[in-house]
């Protein structure tokens, strides 16, 4: 499912003296299929975009298309927006509320209202697709597991939902490393084996990095830059004067880069950048050893 | 809309009003409150709208904003009039049917009504002209006489503090956990009173347990920097009867004294 967001424009409190534009003119497409990373430091206005692309909050002006559909439209149905973009939002675990774990997976679902049996099978397949074992979770209160768990009971609360855009707000925060990376593996899992339209936003320039097709960086509420990952963090300096880092890989390979080792700056990937820098600086050895050779 | 709640604000205003002792402000209110139940003449009130009138003016706070704090009670004035018109005898002024207005009837209707206005603007000037931590250091400082008896006044006055503290996070959390269960396809503008307040569940259960959390988290770090109750604690602002507060003292005598006049002899 694709998404086009045209000349989107937020006003917080419009014409009172606490009056605050949060987003400002922002243009941008989301491939059917594609993953998307929004990237931008706190404040910027990620959290804002990302709760119109449901219908959450209401543009101030400007147009947004889900499927070809524009979503601003007065008459539009809430309820056929929300099957077809489902939002995760920052500390989702804070949203539990039902008795037991399957019952709060089948919260969203209910409110679509679906026949009961695809109900049941939505809440299997969702718990079992954010990697938890439906028997054995299935009838627990949510409120004692853990937070990894928690957060994934969460996110399997809007997969249940099956829509065909997954949008998550910062789906790490918090978590510590092990859970960070089991997560992020299952976003991409499911992402794999759903073919979903993923929106990523995130702090973390690595995990954007190494996860999505396309970044998008958001400042003050204008979108500041827009590219492949390669594209947007080749520009190192553009994104330290917004605020932001680069991912460690790229930071290494540029000062290497800066000092005469040239290895590229195209990969995100550990392992694949220590091949390249082996390579270069063989390679630099080489030459420097035939230059001498020469002499 | 969860915005909109306006009691119980601060308005920032450099006025003598603000610079008063919250000390002095509580006892005038409660004077104030007194007086307003005292009147028992149109002509009475006119004195303590003047009165009130001019306390505004001094304190420097825009009308509108004051008024603006008005509209959630709107409704119950609206009703108590329309109860109190309909419930007293007297001479018939209109028929509607089964319903007769007397004279009494709209009297004590327009009279109410003003009482109930005179109240909530008169105590709302208190929050509005006083900082929530002053406030509960005046209510905690007027309270100590009692800690004689075993009234816990620091303790009482910190736990208002807290909840006052405690009013716009729990605003924002609620707006968070609302929006978030929107997204799950939740609908809280619709359907039958019962329907919809079932259809709080949602927000409430994760709203409690928020709460709870907040108040752990909070409870740790007022420990963590040595918080251990009221005996021998200091203040950064001591709170300071000056030569204002003995002038409106003197304002509020010849004030209480009118309106009692007023009750006895008009």
């Amino acid at each position: 499912m694709s998404i086009e967001v045209s000349n989107l424009t937020h006003i917080y409190s419009p014409g009172q003296p606490e009056e605050q534009i949060a987003l400002d003119g922002i243009s941008f497409t989301v491939e059917d299929g594609s993953f998307v990373g929004i990237i931008g430091h706190t404040g910027s206005g990620k959290s804002t975009l990302v709760q119109h692309l449901n219908g959450i909050l209401r543009p101030t002006r400007g147009k947004i298309y889900v499927d070809g559909e524009d979503i601003t439209q007065k008459n539009v149905s809430l309820t056929d927006i929300r099957k077809k973009v489902g939002l995760v939002f920052q500390y989702p675990e804070y949203q539990l509320f039902e008795e037991t774990v399957a019952k709060d997976v089948a919260f969203g679902p209910k409110n679509l209202g679906l026949p009961e049996q695809q109900i049941d099978m939505r809440v299997r397949n969702a718990i079992e697709l954010v990697g938890l074992d439906y028997e054995e979770i299935k009838d627990v209160s949510p409120f004692e597991l853990s937070g990894g768990q928690k957060r994934r009971v969460a996110i399997a609360g809007v997969i249940a939902m099956q829509p065909g855009v997954l949008i998550l707000d910062e789906p790490t925060a918090g978590l510590d490393p092990k859970s960070h990376d089991d997560i992020l593996k299952m976003i991409d899992e499911m992402r794999a084996s759903q073919q979903m339209t993923t929106i990523l936003v995130s702090h973390n320039m690595d995990d954007v990095a190494k996860m999505a097709d396309k970044v998008l960086v958001i400042d003050e509420g204008r979108l500041a830059m827009e590219g492949t990952p390669q594209e947007v963090f080749s520009k190192g300096e553009d994104l330290t004067a917004l605020g932001l880092d680069l991912p460690a890989v790229t930071h290494i390979l540029m000062k290497l880069k800066e000092n005469g080792i040239d290895a590229g700056t195209d990969t995100f990937d550990v392992k694949e950048a220590a091949a390249a820098i082996a390579a270069a600086l063989e390679g630099g050895a080489e030459a420097e050893s035939s230059a001498g050779q020469e002499e | 809309m969860i915005r909109d709640i306006t009691i119980g604000q601060y308005y920032q205003r450099e006025s003598p009003i603000h610079r008063l002792d919250p000390r002095t402000k509580i006892i005038m209110t409660i004077v104030y409150i007194v007086a307003v139940f005292l009147v028992k003449s149109f002509a009475g009130f006119g004195f303590v709208t003047l009165c009130l009138a001019a306390v505004i003016a001094l304190s420097r706070v825009p009308l509108s904003f004051i008024l603006r704090g008005l509209k959630p009670i709107f409704l119950i004035i609206l009703f108590t009039f329309f109860l109190n018109i309909f419930m007293y005898g007297g001479t018939v002024l209109l028929k509607i049917g089964p319903l007769t207005i007397t004279d009494e009837g709209l009297r004590t209707a327009v009279f109410m009504a003003i009482r109930l206005i005179l109240l909530i603007i008169g105590s709302s000037m208190l929050t509005l002209t006083t900082r929530p931590i002053q406030l509960t250091d005046g209510i905690e400082s007027l309270l100590s006489p009692l800690k004689r008896v075993g009234v816990p006044s620091h303790e009482l006055a910190m736990m208002m503090t807290i909840a006052l503290r405690f009013i716009p996070t729990l605003l924002e959390e609620t707006d968070k956990i609302m929006k978030a269960q929107q997204a799950r396809g939740a609908d809280f503008e619709s359907g039958s009173i019962f329907r919809r307040a079932k259809n709080m569940i949602p927000i409430l259960v994760p709203l409690f347990v928020s709460a709870f959390r907040i108040a752990q988290d909070m409870a740790l770090a007022m420990e963590a920097r040595c918080y251990h109750g009221g005996e021998g604690r200091t203040r950064m602002n001591k709170i300071k009867f000056g030569a204002g507060d003995a002038v409106m003292g003197l304002l509020m005598i010849g004030f209480i004294a009118v309106v009692v006049l007023e009750r006895v002899y008009l």
